[in-house]
């Protein structure tokens, strides 16, 4: 990780003293640095490493904690999770969600810093601007979801809006009915996250050098083409590790989904997160939940594999 | 009029035609964005039954505080906000503390298992916490966490600390090396070199990783809602949820407790926004 070589600690420090001394003072050197990581090896053990190996125990036995003596009952649960038209559904909604979002998120963070970056419009009013846009991202999702309840009920300022305009006849249930729900939650969904690719993608902007475009330029290439030859090329990698960092983030979305349609109506929009809590919290099948929560964690292991590997490639 | 002239006012109106394009793209995308948010705030000065009023009107008649103070007025509610602030700044404190030290060893230490390790940091950080949910109930309780400050607290480190170290580890980098062992030459320890040489030198980082903590616990509901039990455990989400649950929907009050909701949030990073976007890009330009 360090790249910066210094010179071997001993020409610093010339060893005094007898050589049990030196010796004991070699170990501490060693020791040292796991001293630092004590704090945090430790309480990753416990309260990462332990409820993983937990939870694994867990998908393996009949009904744990409701259960007085548990007995081990093979892959008995994930078959019986995998097999579950609900989970299928959730697999399915989960999916669609998360694509939806992240390409939504990389498409309006993309005009957005695009438009940010102009070189047409003052410092000031890109600053406003930019505070605008952040806005959605400075706000917890418990009151994202409130907001867009209010925003989206039957006689809400969407409905009223959207009639006037003459784009429906009537007022439409947008979380509650089952055509719309799982639409309306995504669209809150993307409303709530593109400022997080929108920021970096600007940092990233800023950062490609003006000769590539001059030289673009020299060679008449047009906005469009100066577009894919050189910002694209140059935001590739920032797009790919943010792509990566919002999959794995918009699979696991739990609150919004919670709080705006509770996976309902008949579990149009019931993702992995809310279809595991409710074994788990509603209906107390602890070790189904289990199994269920264990394959999220593999795909979620499977995501971050790539993304380790595609940082560890940018460094 | 010769042809230059000519040529100059069309890419002159061209460039203003732009001009124009750029800013009504801008003033839609900031519809897109800030109305709801406009319409959060002037919905907490209506009154309940002027809320789903048709149409709608910006500013009703019954303009009023009301709604924030029945909130502030609360013993109830008021307790939220004292939880969120309470908990959000010890993982924030705790975090810093701790993550200073892990990252200290990364910086600059070479030790076996440091590449496993950091392996391990950075994709601890795609565990869905849905997966730790369920054996956490559980040890909570063994542990005498369950409902507690501090199960919440440690549990909360578990998500901030992989990134706080991770930022960290990367602010150290880039201090040379020599400034720390200078003052080792003098006769003081790595820890005085750490506390006296690196941490005041890395304040931007800190702020930054600050701020991002503060953030993430503020904001966390999943554990919020599961590991605490009765009412003056809940933080400020829960508390929203729980006004939604109630058989009548007070909805101006709902969105009053948003407004005060999002209230620290908005003022620190009007406050930071230099180091808040500075932690949002560090992580994807950088790690």
């Amino acid at each position: 990780m360090s790249k910066i070589s210094t010179l071997p600690p001993a020409m610093l420090n010339p060893p005094a003293g007898p050589p049990v001394r030196r010796r004991r003072r070699g170990l501490q050197r060693r020791a040292t640095p796991y001293l630092y990581l004590l704090p945090t090896i430790a309480l990753m053990i416990m309260l990462m490493v332990v409820p993983i190996i937990m939870v694994s125990g867990y998908s393996v036995m009949d009904n744990v904690i409701t259960n007085q003596n548990p007995q081990p009952v093979g892959l008995a649960n994930y078959v019986e999770v995998l097999t579950d038209p609900v989970f299928r559904t959730a697999v399915g909604n989960t999916i669609y969600f998360t694509g939806v979002s992240v390409v939504a998120h990389l498409v309006l963070g993309l005009v957005f810093a695009l438009l940010l970056n102009s070189p047409l419009v003052g410092g000031r009013t890109k600053a406003l601007f930019r505070l605008v846009y952040v806005l959605p991202w400075l706000f917890t999702v418990a009151i994202i979801a409130v907001l867009w309840r209010l925003l989206l009920n039957p006689n809400g300022v969407v409905n009223y809006l959207l009639q006037a305009a003459g784009v429906i006849d009537a007022n439409v249930e947008w979380l509650a009915n089952p055509d719309t729900a799982l639409h309306a939650v995504t669209f809150i969904n993307i409303w709530a996250g593109y400022p997080f690719f929108m920021i970096s993608l600007l940092a990233g902007l800023q950062g490609i050098p003006k000769e590539l475009y001059e030289a673009a330029r020299v060679d008449g290439a047009s906005i469009v083409q100066q577009f894919r030859h050189v910002t694209l090329p140059q935001l590739k990698p920032i797009i790919i590790s943010m792509a990566l960092l919002d999959f794995i983030w918009t699979t696991q979305q739990f609150a919004l989904i919670w709080m705006t349609t509770g996976g309902g109506p008949i579990n149009v929009t019931e993702m992995l997160s809310t279809f595991t809590y409710k074994l788990a919290f509603s209906r107390y099948e602890f070790s189904l939940a289990s199994a269920s929560a264990v394959i999220i964690l593999l795909m979620s292991m499977i995501l971050a594999y790539f993304y380790v590997r595609h940082q560890k490639a940018r460094d | 009029m010769t042809q230059s002239t000519l040529v100059t006012t069309s890419t002159h109106q061209r460039g203003g035609m732009k001009k124009a394009g750029v800013l009504v793209g801008l003033v839609l995308g900031a519809l897109f964005a800030g109305f709801p948010v406009i319409w959060m705030a002037l919905s907490s000065f209506k009154s309940n039954r002027e809320i789903f009023e048709s149409p709608p009107r910006i500013i009703t008649d019954s303009f009023s505080l009301d709604s924030y103070i029945t909130i502030l007025t609360d013993p109830v509610k008021v307790r939220f906000f004292v939880n969120s602030y309470v908990i959000g700044l010890a993982v924030t404190v705790l975090t810093l503390v701790v993550a200073i030290f892990a990252a200290y060893a990364f910086s600059r230490y070479e030790f076996p298992f440091k590449r496993v390790l950091n392996v391990v940091v950075i994709s601890v950080q795609a565990v869905p916490p849905i997966t730790l949910l369920i054996p956490y109930f559980g040890l909570m309780v063994t542990l005498g966490l369950y409902n507690t400050y501090p199960g919440l607290i440690l549990t909360y480190m578990v998500f901030t600390l992989p990134y706080a170290i991770i930022m960290l580890t990367g602010y150290f980098n880039t201090l040379p090396r020599e400034l720390d062992e200078a003052v080792k030459v003098d006769g003081a320890g790595p820890i005085t070199a750490l506390w006296r040489i690196l941490v005041p030198l890395s304040v931007p980082g800190l702020v930054s990783v600050g701020l991002y903590t503060f953030m993430i616990a503020w904001n966390e509901f999943l554990f919020a809602l599961t590991l605490t039990r009765t009412q003056d455990m809940r933080t400020v989400p829960i508390g929203i949820q729980l006004l939604m649950g109630q058989h009548s929907y007070e909805w101006n009050e709902m969105m009053a407790m948003s407004v005060l909701g999002c209230i620290p949030i908005l003022v620190l990073f009007l406050f930071f926004q230099r180091y808040f976007i500075g932690g949002m890009t560090a992580g994807a330009v950088k790690i």
